[in-house]
């Protein structure tokens, strides 16, 4: 697809480049021009008014921007929305449906899994994505047994997350907690990975 | 961030064009390293060319028993594949001990390969960096050093290169393919990146526009025993203090050939050939690696707050390859 834009000036008389761009954020489309510099985050916060997905770091370093893109988990805050023109999101809010809540945000709630709750719409959509990814058979280190001196095939069916919390420990590691409510997120997510 | 305009490249050649003729142009994986350094000012191109859509997303078996990894594969990708699994585990394992799944989702194989520096002062544009500023001096060799380079330092630069997958790479003897403004060429992962000499604002080798197309897999039977051990401040998601990717070949409890490369230790992945020497045609005993290990850090340069990482680079390789041979603690 080509992309069109139009230069305009900042304050310094720099040229912003302005690009029309498409998303779809939780099964709605939207149509928005966005300056090459604005993350996914800021799209979906500032432009969409979608605050699910919050600002922790901005740098890739704590988790709290995670949204499902195009079906995967992802750090927003490092992800330059022109470059995800025409992508699918999927946000904490996106989650529920019908106002029905989602499984693991119910499971949250009945554990007292957060505190504050600022990291919780971005341990919750990496908890969801994780359980499809342990069903899918994707690997994490603690997933490879330590070496014995032999070279046997490895495992790659399904993982099981619901009896093994340091499975869900190190897939969770992308999503740091200030308030530290980490002890309740494991038996909250090993609830729904169970059932 | 400074404003820069964005192009999708249709293929390699059309990319390198765009690059050939921007000076100041970068190429955009994953943007997980890349966008980060334009947030804090470190990077400032004035163009991207996003190459995710140009370079393969595949991984294939090559003729000869090898494997081809498309530079736009993702991290992820990579690590769940059940050829590499199987074939290469310690390139699997060295990925997944990287960064998070959130970012390895994006990340690509070309970018993690070309990522820079954590070293905080080049993070930092308030403070002296020869990498990210010639000739501004370098704040971290009185600063704070804990996590930098003992092999291979200059007096100009100790950073050291942060990519997990490029140290176990290394310890496979890979290949990077490149396509650039002169033509093709295939440049061994171990050559890839450089020591920083006088010039650390040079990562690597490739010239401006030089783009990584795919990172070919030697075939390596021996490889399907291999294991990647990696040494942090933190359980995960955190950066190597010091990694070892190893691989053995035993027969009659004789070493035929071993394989080993650390992380966290220079400004390149550090293939540890003195130590593999000292270990092909002996037994793969404590003492015999202990003295490998030893040989291969000899000429380690620690700086004031990092001599941690000579005995811990040493026992990390005793450990990582008596394991490899099953021999029981
Ligand atoms: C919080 C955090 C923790 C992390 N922890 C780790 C860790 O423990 N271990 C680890 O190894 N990594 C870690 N990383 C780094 C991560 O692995 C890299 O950011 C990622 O692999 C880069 O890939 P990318 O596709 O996003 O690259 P980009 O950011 O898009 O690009 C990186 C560089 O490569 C260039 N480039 C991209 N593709 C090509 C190509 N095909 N040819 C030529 N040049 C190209 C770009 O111009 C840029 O200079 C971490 C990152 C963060 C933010
Ligand atoms: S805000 Fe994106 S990882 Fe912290
Ligand atoms: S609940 Fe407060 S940051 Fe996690």
């Amino acid at each position: 697809m080509p992309i069109t834009w139009s230069a305009t000036h900042d304050r310094q008389g720099l040229d912003i480049m302005d690009t029309e761009i498409t998303l779809r954020v939780d099964g709605a489309d939207h149509r928005l021009t966005v300056d090459t510099r604005t993350t996914l985050l800021d799209a979906l916060r500032e432009r969409l008014g979608n605050t699910s997905p919050k600002k922790g770091c901005d740098h890739g370093q704590c988790g709290a921007c995670t949204v499902l893109l195009d079906g995967r988990r992802a750090n927003s805050c490092l992800a330059l929305a022109v470059a995800h023109d025409g992508a699918e999101i999927v946000t904490a809010a996106g989650l529920a449906t019908d106002g029905e809540l989602h499984p693991m945000q119910r499971s949250f709630i009945e554990h007292d899994a957060f505190q504050c709750g600022y990291c919780t719409p971005g341990q919750i959509v990496s908890a969801v994505a994780m359980l499809e990814e342990a069903a899918t058979g994707w690997p994490s280190t603690v997933t490879f047994s330590p070496p014995d001196g032999t070279a046997g095939e490895p495992d790659t069916g399904p993982v099981d997350l619901a009896t093994n919390p340091d499975e869900i420990r190190e897939r969770m590691s992308g999503n740091l907690c200030r308030c530290a409510a980490y002890a309740n997120m494991i038996p909250a997510i090993q609830e729904v990975a169970r059932s | 961030m400074r404003p820069f305009r964005y192009e999708r490249a249709t293929d390699p050649a059309g990319a390198v064009a765009l690059l050939a003729r921007s000076p100041q142009a970068a190429y955009l994986g994953g943007g997980t390293n890349l966008v980060d350094l334009m947030k804090l000012d470190v990077a400032r191109p004035d163009l991207l060319v996003d190459v995710r859509g140009v370079t393969s997303r595949a991984i294939e078996e090559l003729p000869d028993g090898g494997v081809r990894i498309g530079a736009g594969v993702s991290n992820s990708d990579l690590a769940a594949d059940p050829l590499i699994r199987r074939r290469y585990p310690v390139v699997a394992q060295a990925v997944l001990a990287g960064a998070s799944t959130q970012l390895r989702n994006l990340a690509t194989v070309g970018g993690n390969l070309l990522q820079r520096t954590r070293c905080v002062y080049f993070q930092d544009v308030s403070t002296a960096c020869n990498k990210r500023e010639p000739g501004s001096g370098c704040s971290a060799i009185e600063g704070h050093n804990r996590d930098l380079a003992i092999l291979g330092t200059s007096p100009d630069c100790i950073a050291t290169h942060p990519s997990d997958l490029a140290v176990a790479l290394a310890a496979m003897d890979a290949t990077v393919q490149t396509v650039g403004p002169d033509g093709s060429r295939a440049i061994p992962l171990t050559e890839l990146h450089r020591l920083p000499g006088s010039e650390p604002q040079h990562d690597n080798v490739l010239t401006h526009g030089e783009l990584i197309t795919a990172v070919d897999l030697p075939p390596l039977p021996f490889a399907a025993r291999s294991y990647y051990r990696k040494i942090r401040d933190r359980a995960s998601y955190a950066f190597a203090l010091v990694s070892v990717a190893a691989a053995i070949d035993l027969a009659d409890g004789q070493v035929r050939d071993v394989r080993i490369a650390l992380g966290g230790v220079a400004h390149k992945p550090w293939r540890a050939t003195r130590a593999e020497d000292l270990l092909r045609g002996g037994p793969a005993t404590e003492e015999r690696l202990r003295r490998a290990a030893e040989a291969e850090l000899a000429d380690a340069q620690p700086q004031s707050d990092n001599a941690f990482k000579i005995p811990l680079a040493r026992n990390a390789i005793v450990r990582t390859v008596l394991d490899l041979t099953g021999t029981a603690r």
